[in-house]
């Protein structure tokens, strides 16, 4: 069973139906138990880092979350603000993080050589794919994705990037370190390229 | 770079697709669920579904086609149409549409839209603005006047300074559906749409006029915009989405290449 983290925002029941749709067996849970119990878990979402860490901390998930994917090494896939809160910091906020993935987010510039860039960024960017990974299983190089964001990850070991993109700055799109897996594109809003990397990710072996 | 953004638009009343769309292959047009996939598999970037359901009573039958759409399109849609509180958009989104449009409710009410991006994000709303054009003036210096209810009622604002007005209230997005140009087949009205873009800090939609390829193309240079709202030019089968695409491709726009997956995912 796939446990999608309820932290009571964002779009919970979007990744859901695509799990659904893909034949995939998930519940989204707020319980610490039921996160134990999944043999993989999902942070998905729309949100901001501060409010998304002030809901994970009320609903007493920080611990669990840590167990289970820092040290148990149990499959974990974080989406958009999924992945950010991975990190151990975001200027957004000032939220401290979960500190699972040594690094930072920070913002878009507000301007690019004297030209104003558009923050946040919405629509549909190229991913390129910088490593070779299991997640990019049939998914073309250079894909679009959707996107909807205003911060992006900086890992501090930036060999765990296996895909960027381009939006005024160079950014990284996409994280994975053994079982930690992480996009900040919309894997369920991104069509058939998006369906096609989560089935990848429910078809992972650690 | 992002994609420019092709949205084709479908209004529904009562459930059912109403004008514009007579037949496409196979598909039964009527059924905005059916129409929804149709365009998902075409390689349309978004769906925007305008409700123009006439009475309250009948408003629930949207969430349940909202809520169809969302289990069969993996891509974003938006719903506008008659959203007047946060209940109304809570509604929306619930279902699984990605974002609101708001239009005449938001000029009634501008608090709206400061609580909706409160409430659910920016990046879940759209406002929507009517415009028609006139002679510029100090009271309308972008020479296009803010129009609500279809366009019978003006509202004395300007289109360049709602439209930042509505980016100050934290709008995420701004639709500008020229009144002129809607349903002439004639373009874009691209100088409100370029005015307009090149004065705010998030994406602008054109809406309303395309009848030829050209007039997407022109809508993306000339009028800078990001995306662009499509009716008629595909709900007649004349120019579909992937030849749209092509032309855009060729002429050096980014589009989004989807079209193929989609199909070869069946």
């Amino acid at each position: 069973m796939i446990a999608i983290v309820d932290y009571k925002a964002g779009n919970l029941t979007s990744v859901a139906r695509a799990l659904d749709h893909l034949g995939h067996r998930c519940e989204i849970t707020d319980r610490a138990e039921r996160i134990r119990a999944a043999d993989r878990v999902i942070i998905p979402g729309v949100g901001a880092a501060g409010a998304t860490m002030e809901n994970l901390i009320a609903l007493e998930l920080i611990d669990v979350l840590r167990d289970e994917v820092a040290r148990a090494g149990k499959l974990f896939l974080g989406i958009c603000i999924g992945i950010q809160v991975l990190l151990d910091r975001s200027v957004e906020d000032h939220a401290d993080c979960l500190g699972i993935i040594p690094g930072e987010v920070v913002r878009f510039p507000a301007s690019v050589d004297g030209r104003p860039l558009k923050v946040p960024q919405i629509g549909w960017n190229r991913v390129r794919q910088s490593r070779a990974h299991p997640m990019f299983a049939g998914v073309p190089d250079n894909s679009h994705f959707y996107f909807v964001n205003s911060y992006y990850p900086v890992p501090a070991d930036s060999a765990i990037t296996i895909a960027t993109s381009d939006y005024g700055v160079t950014f990284t799109a996409a994280i994975a370190r053994d079982n930690v897996i992480a996009t900040q594109f919309h894997l369920e809003k991104s069509g058939t390229a998006g369906l096609r990397m989560l089935d990848n990710f429910c078809r992972l072996k650690v | 770079m992002l994609a420019k953004r092709i949205i084709p638009c479908l209004d529904v009343r009562d459930g059912k697709v109403t004008k514009g769309v007579q037949f496409l292959e196979n598909v039964d047009v009527g059924d905005p669920v059916a129409m929804a996939r149709y365009y998902y598999e075409q390689g349309a970037d978004e769906i925007v579904f305008y409700d123009i359901t006439a009475s309250n009573e009948r408003r629930g039958i949207m969430i349940e086609v909202v809520r169809a759409v969302a289990r069969e399109i993996f891509i974003p849609f938006s719903v506008g149409g008659g959203l007047r509180t946060l209940d109304d958009m809570r509604a929306v989104l619930l279902a699984g549409a990605e974002k609101v449009s708001i239009d005449s409710g938001a000029v009634r009410n501008p608090a709206i839209i400061a609580e909706g991006a409160r409430a659910f994000g920016s990046q879940c709303m759209v406002l929507s603005m009517q415009v028609r054009r006139g002679a510029p003036s100090e009271r309308f210096p972008s020479g296009c006047e803010v129009v609500i209810d279809g366009g019978r009622t003006p509202t004395g604002r300007d289109a360049l300074g709602w439209a930042r007005e509505g980016e100050r209230l934290g709008a995420g997005e701004l639709c500008i559906n020229s009144i002129d140009r809607d349903g002439t087949k004639a373009g874009y009205d691209l100088d409100v749409t370029r005015l307009i873009s090149e004065s705010v800090a998030i994406p602008v939609i054109a809406s309303g006029g395309a009848g030829e390829p050209k007039h997407l193309y022109e809508a993306f240079t000339a009028g800078a915009a990001d995306a662009a709202i499509v009716a008629s030019i595909v709900h007649y089968g004349e120019h579909p989405i992937p030849d749209l695409k092509r032309y855009l491709r060729g002429r050096g726009v980014e589009v989004r290449d989807a079209a193929g997956m989609e199909r070869s995912a069946k």
